[in-house]
């Protein structure tokens, strides 16, 4: 009985979730204890900080805000995705086009994409257009790499069951090549949103002030440095659980094995 | 599945003439150079007999896995041709099945769609291809681990997947690529007699390349010995074990034990060279 006892202490001490509650209790704790010091004048603490995330979050900043940075964000990952999965894996099933189309994707990776962001403005101008092409220049190259690794890391043997047991070319690609390569295209899904939300971010720091940037800039100007944080925070959060939904979707849609019972 | 059952027409006599009608694969003076220039197989010539199951059996490197995949129609020769029910083959087809040796499953698949995959790959509708997939997931023995994916099961497991979904294509040919090397000892020998027994009530030519003697004499009807560097049919040789009494009496049998000496004596005369 005692070791049962002890048995489930042991795993509630261990349970995912509580590990994660933990590590987030520490981040804010260390962060509550620096306000306090505290660091710089322009640094709040965490208490002050939520106060004024939860104020922004009744009284609808928030709501405004992402509303207006949520629509170029959506359009632009959603072109990007497809756009660039479909690019990554042709990349990844055709010799010619890698060839002729890598050096490129991985130069714009490369690329100080920040430093472009500024250019924009002279094609798209300051509008919704200019904002959806930042979300695309940052979020497309890490998409298409990674759909492109993940359909190149096919195991062989995979490929060769599948000819053994005479798959079609579109069975090959969509029973074996996609689900194969499904969890580096979804990582890049992810990244791809992530770096999609900088683009956008940047572009209302830069080009357009509108929405959530346009509270960074504001809350700055004003020096409300609580509320310019919260609305940082609010970056974080957002960003996180977005993250971890196509996470989810991922495992529901082509890895029912790694769903946990 | 407990003992294995004879597979030769006759238990105790050597035949040496396979028994009649035209062979189910004929192998002519195959040749196999990589890029680079590497000749990896010399003008292979050897029949597969109708029912019958033949070893290929080398040292390791020797070419075993190249000739099993070009019969497979998975690499192309050089020169010379493999010949399926007298016409040459020229990629897989739908009368050859192959188990591979890394199981090659599908890891985000359960057992039952593993098992039904070569089906569905077919055409076959859902509920058609899962009642066969099913039945041979029973004949394998893995009743009860149809909704298992194949990380929760054992090398052995998995490798009766992979034989399920072979026999569910219902080719008449199986090729099979050292099935057994990733599989415990223990296991081996309880699955090579569960093999026999699945078999002998399949009538399914099959062609097995594995690097155990011991295992080759066991199971085959007729051996063919490959040596290496470039590979050549050294003998092909037809042991006909008596197999119908318990298996640890076959392997104790004096004959099973003069086969694999034998085997051993035509493999080491290269190995000293």
């Amino acid at each position: 009985m005692a070791t049962t006892v002890q048995n489930r202490a042991v795993r509630i001490g261990t349970h995912p979730f509580l590990l994660r509650v933990l590590s987030i209790l520490f981040v804010l704790g260390l962060w509550e204890w620096a306000g306090r010091v505290p660091v710089s004048i322009a640094f709040p603490t965490c208490s002050e900080t939520l106060v004024a995330f939860f104020e922004m979050l009744t009284d609808g900043t928030f709501a405004k805000a992402y509303a207006e940075t949520i629509v170029p964000l959506l359009v632009g990952v959603f072109l990007t995705a497809v756009g660039g999965i479909l690019t990554g894996i042709v990349l990844g099933l055709s010799p010619r086009a890698e060839w002729l189309g890598l050096p490129v994707v991985i130069v714009l990776q490369a690329s100080p994409s920040a430093a472009i962001i500024p250019l924009i403005t002279f094609q798209y101008g300051i509008g919704f257009a200019a904002k959806v092409f930042a979300v695309v220049l940052l979020s497309a190259p890490v998409i298409v790499l990674n759909s492109y690794r993940g359909i190149r890391n096919t195991p062989r043997s995979l490929l060769e069951m599948s000819d053994a047991f005479l798959a079609k070319r579109w069975q090959r690609i969509w029973k074996v090549v996609l689900p194969a390569g499904s969890g580096l295209i979804f990582a890049g899904l992810r990244l791809g949103l992530a770096q999609g939300f900088t683009g956008a971010i940047l572009a209302e720091l830069i080009i357009t002030p509108t929405g959530v940037g346009d509270l960074i800039t504001f809350y700055r100007s004003t020096a409300d440095y609580a509320h310019m944080f919260a609305a940082i925070l609010s970056i974080v959060v957002f960003a996180a659980v977005s993250i971890g939904l196509l996470q989810r979707l991922e495992l529901r849609i082509f890895r029912p094995e790694m769903r946990p019972a | 599945m407990t003992s294995p059952h004879t597979r030769s027409p006759q238990p105790g006599q050597v035949p040496t003439e396979p028994g009649g009608g035209e062979p189910a694969v004929r192998v002519v003076d195959l040749c196999k150079e990589f890029p680079g220039g590497v000749l990896a197989l010399e003008g292979l010539t050897f029949d597969l007999p109708r029912g019958e199951l033949t070893s290929i059996i080398g040292p390791s490197g020797c070419g075993k896995t190249t000739t099993l995949k070009i019969i497979a129609g998975l690499a192309e020769a050089t020169s010379g041709e493999v010949l399926v029910d007298g016409s040459p083959v020229h990629g897989p087809g739908p009368d050859r099945a192959f188990v591979f040796q890394d199981f090659a499953l599908l890891p985000w698949a359960n057992v039952l769609r593993n098992a039904a995959f070569g089906l569905e790959l077919r055409g076959v509708p859902k509920k058609e291809r899962e009642a066969i997939a099913r039945e041979y997931i029973a004949r394998v023995n893995l009743t009860g681990f149809e909704k298992s994916y194949p990380h929760q099961l054992s090398g052995g497991m998995r490798q009766r997947v992979g034989l399920a979904r072979a026999l569910a294509v219902d080719a008449d040919i199986l090729l099979m690529d050292e099935p057994f090397a990733s599989v415990d000892e223990q296991i081996r020998r309880k699955f090579q007699e569960d093999l026999l027994y699945l078999l002998a009530e399949e009538n399914k030519t099959v062609v097995f390349v594995t690097h155990s003697i011991e295992e080759a004499v066991y199971v085959s009807d007729q051996v063919v010995i490959l040596t290496r560097g470039p590979a050549h049919v050294s003998k092909v040789v037809r042991p006909g074990i008596d197999r119908s009494g318990d298996s640890q009496d076959i392997r104790r049998n004096p004959e099973y034990l003069d086969w694999v000496e034998r085997i051993w004596d035509e493999l080491r005369d290269y190995l000293e060279k």
